[in-house]
């Protein structure tokens, strides 16, 4: 028992874990309306009565950037949901975003001490409903900044990394301002997780949020072009630069047909409908093209985004092709569990060897063989063999391509001393730190493609490298006798 | 949201605007393009920079209105705002000096062009200029070009102007009796660039296209522009827009870009429906 849960711990362990309410799968097939609702408030308290409050919490070290769990769920328990919300932001200023993305199944919910047994208290879910709570009565109040700094800081990309290393600093007193490429923030929160998932209402909602610890915002602005990184030093006078601009380029199988009309990367039919609102056209004025059979190739998250996609705008099939078997899709497991409620096709150890088109260059079908899993390969992952003979031909109209992406190239080419990996990755050392003295980059630009709270964990990382290294150089600049 | 500062009707489709971009105008060079879109319902269409003017701080826009969006466009005045307008994108014009040099612009092209036989003309090349049309009143830019050419050909392929034919014919002309061309620069429709292409190919004359695709970011992320080139995949927007015209596919390209013909019909034909609607609303 403690002062705010009367439960005896054995008590506790005999309360179901809450389920979340969710929009029905026929109906949500057909909308893009938000898939999960949360919690309600009579949920919130029965699951959060679940958490034994351990006297060492495991779930602040499973979570990337240190939420202090027991504490929020602890405030939740006395209905002080604001207060909560608050504790959370202390270790992470977009608990909003965080309770719907996050794979918390394999972060703090995976090593909860209930989950050996029973099933673990679910986190995120406790999280979404104390962020939401505070949004809906409008109870938000901006952190304080108890000291002003005169250095400027300069945050490329806004999306997970950029906001949350802007928040941090811009927190600790510095001038911040972030430069996005695109016309509207959050990056890959914008143009790629869809709308039922992370609603565009709620990302706005957050930004507004960072632009109240008085962070400037300049969209429309591509660093590397429009300005370079030298300017933003010389010219700008920036004393920092800490670079996100995550993992924009897509890539291609390599197949033969890829260029027929009808096949899109994910990266460009995610952006023409989360970004561009393709899904209202011709409300709105950019097109998107759905065949009635729609193929999506992959297995993560983005392939579960576009499928699940794709049967929204109106597919009456829509397959996703994977070549090796479910248990090693990277995609969380409940989106995968969502998208087969929403009747997506899944075909397994199956991998296209090419595209195949119409008269008139549009796709028609997609070749693919069957594959089977052979010994682990460098991933540590049985890699995927073909059986010899096993090819197929499925009838689809488009294709989306969601085999991975890697980082835009503009910034590399146009930094001098920036040293880059073969992947096309930023080299960091551990504290987020470039090659070059005063840059710093994180989230997918450095990692290739990961998730959104590892970019938030390295905005974080980021924010503390820079406050030390501004720290040192003013220092450094004291006259030698003080 | 960046304000047009002044418009010019060049032809009866034709556009030339000013537009205030302090930023995009410091960074601009021959061969850039930026991405535009004009509302929050709007798509975001390239349109290359056919000049810029960093002490006023302002780009230039040449727009023939052919679609949605550009018949939008070119409806606007000047003191209206674009919402946003981004760039300078793409690989800038190589500009060398090649010794004598053709620049070949087809239609609303030359605009584009403009800035690039500029820049080799100030790079020390002989410039021989060829602008093509339809008819006399599609010919854009002619005295821009003039003032910057060693000599200017006119072609219309009604014979209204100029002389009566392709920019092909005239090309033809220039690479059989003048000798020294070094490099074809052509820009214009795809078919035009694909027809100059083929011209130069058997004379080995460098021939420089850029080429016009599907764009949703204008930054390497979607991949719509991908086109082949040697057989290799590139993004227009990034490794582009300018290529070698003898290693383009342009008929994969041609086919890639019908890719939304109809529906960009529907989109059009609701924005003639919704400007008629608003007459007649205000006549009531």
């Amino acid at each position: 028992m403690t002062a705010s849960n009367p439960l005896k711990p054995s008590e506790r362990m005999k309360i179901p874990r809450q389920e979340p309410l969710e929009q029905d799968p026929q109906e949500r097939s057909t909308n893009f309306l938000e898939v999960s609702f949360g919690f309600d408030m009579d949920r919130t308290l029965v699951e959060a009565q679940r958490c034994l409050d351990c006297k060492t919490p495991y779930c602040i070290d499973g979570c990337p950037v240190g939420i202090d769990i027991p504490g929020f769920i602890r405030l939740v328990l006395e209905k002080d949901y604001v207060g909560a919300v608050r504790k959370i932001r202390e270790a992470n200023y977009l608990p909003a975003i965080c309770g719907r993305v996050c794979p918390q199944e394999t972060q703090c919910e995976e090593v909860c001490v209930l989950a050996k047994k029973l099933t673990p208290v679910a986190i995120g879910k406790l999280e979404r409903f104390v962020a939401d709570y505070e949004m809906r009565e409008k109870l938000f109040e901006a952190p304080v900044i108890k000291e002003h700094r005169d250095e400027k800081v300069a945050i490329v990309g806004s999306g997970p990394a950029g906001l949350t290393c802007a928040a941090e600093l811009a927190q600790k007193g510095y001038r911040v301002t972030i430069f996005e490429a695109l016309h509207a923030t959050g990056g890959v929160l914008r143009y790629g997780i869809p709308e039922f998932r992370l609603p565009k209402e709620i990302l706005d909602l957050e930004t507004e949020r960072i632009k109240a610890l008085r962070v400037e915002i300049y969209t429309n602005f591509v660093i590397g072009r429009t300005a370079t990184i030298d300017e933003l030093f010389d010219e700008w006078g920036f004393s920092a630069i800490f670079l996100a601009t995550g993992a924009g380029t897509p890539t291609f199988m390599g197949i033969p047909g890829e260029n027929l009309s009808g096949v899109y990367s994910a990266n460009e039919f995610l952006t023409r409908v989360n970004l561009m609102g393709a899904y209202r056209f011709p409300d709105t004025d950019t097109p998107i093209r759905i065949g009635k059979e729609v193929a999506v190739i992959g297995g993560g998250n983005t392939a579960m985004d576009a499928v699940r996609t794709a049967k929204r705008l109106g597919a009456e099939k829509a397959y996703l092709i994977y070549r090796r078997s479910r248990q090693e899709m990277p995609a969380r497991q409940e989106e995968i569990h969502h998208a087969e409620q929403e009747g997506i096709q899944l075909l397994l150890l199956t991998n296209p060897t090419r595209i195949i088109g119409d008269a008139h260059n549009w796709v028609s079908a997609i070749e693919c063989q069957r594959m089977e899993l052979g010994e682990p390969d460098e991933s540590g992952r049985r890699k995927p063999v073909p059986v010899k003979g096993s090819e197929f031909v499925l009838e689809v109209q488009t294709i989306v391509e969601a085999i991975g992406q890697k980082p835009n190239p503009i910034i590399q080419s146009t930094t001098p001393g920036l040293t880059t990996s073969k992947r096309g990755t930023v080299v960091t050392d551990e504290m987020q730190k470039t090659s070059r003295p005063g840059i710093f980059a994180g989230g997918d630009l450095a990692r290739g493609g990961a998730t959104v709270i590892l970019a938030m964990r390295d905005g974080k990382q980021a924010s503390v490298a820079i406050h030390t290294y501004l720290a040192d150089k003013r220092a450094a600049q004291l006259p030698s006798h003080l | 949201m960046f304000r047009i500062v002044r418009t010019d009707v060049l032809a009866p489709t034709v556009t030339r605007f000013e537009i205030e971009a302090p930023f995009i105008a410091r960074k601009r060079k021959a061969g850039n393009f930026v991405m535009v879109r004009l509302d929050n319902q709007g798509e975001r269409i390239p349109l290359t920079l056919a000049d810029s003017n960093p002490a006023s701080g302002t780009i230039t826009l040449i727009v023939q209105a052919v679609g949605k969006t550009t018949k939008q466009l070119c409806a606007m005045k000047a003191g209206d705002s674009i919402l946003d307008v981004v760039g300078p994108l793409g690989t800038p014009t190589p500009i060398a000096m090649h010794g004598t040099v053709v620049c070949v612009g087809g239609g609303v092209g030359t605009a584009e062009l403009y800035p690039i036989a500029r820049a080799l003309k100030e790079a020390g090349n002989t410039v021989l200029s060829i602008v093509g049309a339809r008819s006399h009143d599609l010919v854009i830019l002619e005295p821009e070009m003039k003032a910057i050419s060693d000599a200017l050909y006119v072609t219309t392929d009604d014979g209204s102007y100029g002389k009566k034919g392709f920019v092909t014919d005239q090309l033809k002309d220039l690479l059989d009796t003048v000798p020294g061309i070094g490099a074809v620069f052509a820009i214009g429709p795809l078919p035009m660039m694909k027809a100059v292409s083929t011209l130069t190919r058997p004379y080995n004359v460098h021939t420089l296209v850029s080429l016009n695709t599907i764009m949703v970011d204008g930054t390497g992320m979607c991949g719509g522009c991908r086109v082949t080139i040697n057989g290799a995949m590139k993004f227009a927007c990034v490794d582009g827009p300018e290529f070698d015209g003898h290693s383009v596919d342009f008929d994969e390209l041609m086919m890639r870009n019908r890719t939304y013909a109809d529906l960009e019909r529907v989109s059009d034909q609701k924005h003639a429906c919704r400007l008629a609607g608003t007459t007649q609303e205000s006549l009531r």
